[in-house]
């Protein structure tokens, strides 16, 4: 009821139509001749920009793939694919509102999103944990009362550390950075001790760092966050083609040739190796393809 | 719109915690209020002095604060912020670079303030210089001819006509430090766009978040506009043309 | 961090060229629509009828209440109802810049126009000139006139705010310079860098408002 009525209300608001949803995504598509992806600068190295500022990584050629598979059902092979660039922020409002089809980040699959948006099949895990200098000779959370902690603005490592603190009584000074690469920026301007981040994109941005020896990743896991593509809720037909292609790749083996190449061998723009194997319950859920939320792990 | 609306979100409980998202948003419109403010009083001071230098016969002294104007108004506030807060510390000497860094009581908070402060100093010290200007010429020299140094002119003579001259577009200045406080989330002060952020995050109703954080700078540039209006009623002065509006 | 590296400027060349010169397509473009709209603002908020001066005056103080950066937002997540599809950051952005510079605009005009002498008026109309005519051939262009300098400060105001695309993802420069930056990981080159530039360019400008000022001082 309260639902309808804010709906409506917003409606009268804008007075104009709604976006015409109830007809999927797929006749969209093909509607509109084209496919909007959205993307992530630097989500390393699952979706972010290489030299030439075009959009690479894990998720993109995952994407990629799901792409085609709309080509060969719609029998659009000239669809136009488009990239538009989201943020944490922005991106589920994007979806929602028609301006993204598909996201392509690292957006962690949880209960409070699947009530905005559907999730494809979990083809990430990452560990929420944090990045020090090696210098500093910190190896557990529990080492960092009263020390400045950064994390960035916006994610869920905030509510995990704020939740830790609680329980273990410990009191960091918590400083935010707008984006991964200013909370980095704080750990290597010692502005902060240590960055509790997805340990993927940790290892993205020590690898690309000045001085990649200088730090470690350490302490205990934070969280497990399964990592999906992201669409819009409520179009089955849709949902259906993206999760049949993501687990067509996972039953025959390609997930794991895109897992090696973007995480087990050197990856532009520096050509570094993150050298970061599949995690146990990647590896089960390659086996056994599921879209539940973190909370059932 | 495949959108999940609940109007109820400002009343839930965060994850992690026992506030409520509408304690978030009140602490944010307090940071925000701080900022806006401290940034705004360090603009009057080094706005009205520096616009007064460059009325100075002197020429060095007038293109000291030329420069000061040029140099915070041509650069982007997002870019000042930035550069403030990871660079100007590295040119401290180590220990004092760490301890801005580290020990330093609000550092986000005070970097904020002062860059705020000096971007928004520039453009008053524009408005003040043109207040100035504007005044006859004999205000100057009926002042001088009367025995008053040069500062004693500009303090009992000057100055007092001036400002009351500049109240209407010092009101936009006033409200655009509000507006421009917005970007103090990007070195993390936890004011409202920063909690706007927060709670998009922690509760997945994006739209309802930025609904409220909008109204809310809306009522903070309203009230300053407000406020300059009741400043500018009470202190016009006498014979000059009064602007409406 | 110690050591700069400023190497990196070198391969950010071509992507600072191509943010720059969508900085400057929407400040330009930002800048003759909001001028154009805000001159058709400013003439609804000045005119006699009743209804149409204060909608546009409510729309004037709306925008200028609200921080550019969420108008920015909402300006994207509201476009694709009104037009039916998506259109894209940049386009957005553009949209955007010109409703709400055209706010800003507007208030200026506003002011040139009640600055221009009645006496201009009358005379135009004891010519027989009609009302329009003596708004487009006497009033405005001395209005423009006036408000030159004032209008291309506006515009240098302007041309700095066009950072804060950032928020939806429109590749302007200091976007171009980020990701450069993160790519490298040599942000605080990067951001020295774009800097110097907005600054190069607002200097210049502001040089130009000032030769300018000297030479439109109508002398009285």
């Amino acid at each position: 009821m309260h639902r309808r009525l804010s709906t409506t209300l917003f409606l009268v608001l804008l007075a104009v139509p709604a976006f015409a949803q109830d007809s999927g995504t797929l006749k969209k598509i093909r509607d509109s001749g084209g496919i909007t992806l959205g993307i992530r600068e630097s989500s390393y190295p699952l979706s972010y920009l290489d030299e030439k500022q075009q959009p690479i990584g894990y998720h993109i050629d995952i994407c990629n793939r799901i792409v085609d598979a709309v080509k060969a059902k719609l029998k659009l092979p000239a669809l136009k694919v488009t990239h538009q660039a989201v943020t944490s922020q922005n991106r589920i409002p994007l979806v929602s509102n028609g301006t993204v089809d598909l996201e392509c980040g690292s957006t962690t699959n949880n209960e409070a999103r699947q009530k905005q948006v559907a999730f494809a099949p979990t083809t990430f895990v990452t560990n929420v944990r944090m990045a020090v200098k090696k210098a500093s000779g910190i190896q557990s959370l529990g080492q960092l009362g009263g020390k400045p902690v950064a994390t960035t603005t916006g994610t869920t490592s905030v509510q995990l550390m704020r939740a830790h603190e609680k329980g273990k009584g410990i009191d960091f000074k918590e400083v935010y950075g707008k984006d991964h690469a200013d909370s980095f920026l704080m750990l290597e301007t010692d502005r902060a001790v240590a960055f509790v981040m997805d340990d993927n994109l940790l290892a993205g941005l020590i690898a690309t760092s000045k001085a990649p020896n200088n730090y470690a990743i350490v302490g205990e896991v934070l969280s497990i966050e399964p990592i999906a593509i992201m669409l819009r809720r409520g179009d089955p037909e849709f949902k259906k083609l993206v999760d049949d292609t993501v687990k067509g790749l996972m039953k025959k083996g390609e997930i794991d040739k895109l897992y090696a190449r973007w995480f087990m061998s050197p990856i532009p723009p520096r050509q570094v190796n993150l050298n970061f194997p599949k995690s146990e319950l990647l590896k089960f859920l390659i086996e056994s393809p599921s879209d539940a939320p973190a909370e059932s792990y | 719109m495949n959108y999940h609306w609940n109007w109820g979100v400002f009343g839930e409980q965060v994850k992690a915690g026992e506030e409520t998202y509408l304690d978030w948003l009140i602490t944010g419109l307090g940071w925000t209020l701080a900022v806006s403010l401290a940034a705004w009083l360090l603009a009057l001071l080094i706005g009205i002095a520096v616009g007064a230098l460059r009325t100075a016969p002197s020429r060095p002294i007038a293109l000291l604060g030329t420069a000061w104007v040029e140099l915070f108004r041509n650069i982007p506030l997002l870019v000042q912020m930035f550069l403030w807060f990871f660079v100007v510390p590295e040119f401290l000497p180590p220990d004092w670079g760490l301890w801005v860094k580290q020990e330093m009581p609000a550092k986000e908070f005070a970097t904020a303030a002062l860059c705020l402060g000096f971007f928004t100093s520039a453009r008053v010290a524009e408005q003040v210089r043109a207040g100035i200007g504007s005044l006859p010429r004999g205000q100057r020299d009926a002042a001088l001819a009367l025995g008053l140094t040069l500062p004693q002119a500009y303090r009992h003579v000057i100055l007092p006509q001036a400002l009351r001259i500049v109240i209407p577009p010092l009101t936009s200045e006033f409200m655009n430090v509000f507006k421009n406080s917005s970007i103090a989330f990007a070195i993390g002060v936890m004011e409202l766009t920063f909690q706007a952020r927060q709670m998009q995050e922690d509760s997945e109703q994006g739209i309802e978040t930025y609904l409220a954080v909008t109204l809310l700078y809306f009522i903070c540039a309203f009230t300053a506009n407000r406020g300059m209006a009741w400043i500018e009623a009470r202190t016009r002065v006498p014979g000059l043309i009064a602007r409406t509006s | 961090m110690g050591e700069f590296d400023f190497t990196v400027w070198g391969p950010s060349l071509p992507f600072i060229r191509d943010g720059l010169l969508f900085t400057l397509r929407l400040t330009l473009i930002a800048m003759s629509g909001g001028i154009f709209f805000g001159t058709l603002l400013a003439l609804a908020r000045l005119s006699p009828f009743k209804p149409l001066s204060l909608a546009a005056g409510a729309y004037v103080d709306t925008m200028r209440s609200i921080p550019l950066v969420l108008v920015i937002l909402w300006f994207f997540l509201v476009i694709p109802f009104i037009t039916g599809t998506p259109v894209g950051a940049e386009t957005s952005a553009i949209i955007t810049f010109t409703a709400f510079e055209a706010a800003f605009y507007c208030e200026i005009m506003r002011s040139g126009i009640q600055s221009v002498p009645r006496g201009q008026v009358w005379a135009a109309q004891a010519l027989g000139l009609t009302q329009a005519q003596t708004m487009i051939h006497v009033v405005l262009p001395q209005a423009l006139r006036n408000m030159l300098p004032v209008l291309l400060t506006q515009t240098i105001v302007l041309f700095q705010d066009t950072s804060l695309v950032y928020a939806i993802g429109a590749k302007d420069m200091l976007k171009a310079a980020d990701v450069v930056g993160k790519n490298y990981n040599r942000p605080v080159e990067m951001i020295v860098l774009s800097a110097l530039i907005y600054f190069a360019i607002c200097f210049s400008l502001s040089l130009a408002v000032r030769q300018l000022q000297k030479r439109v001082a109508i002398v009285r």
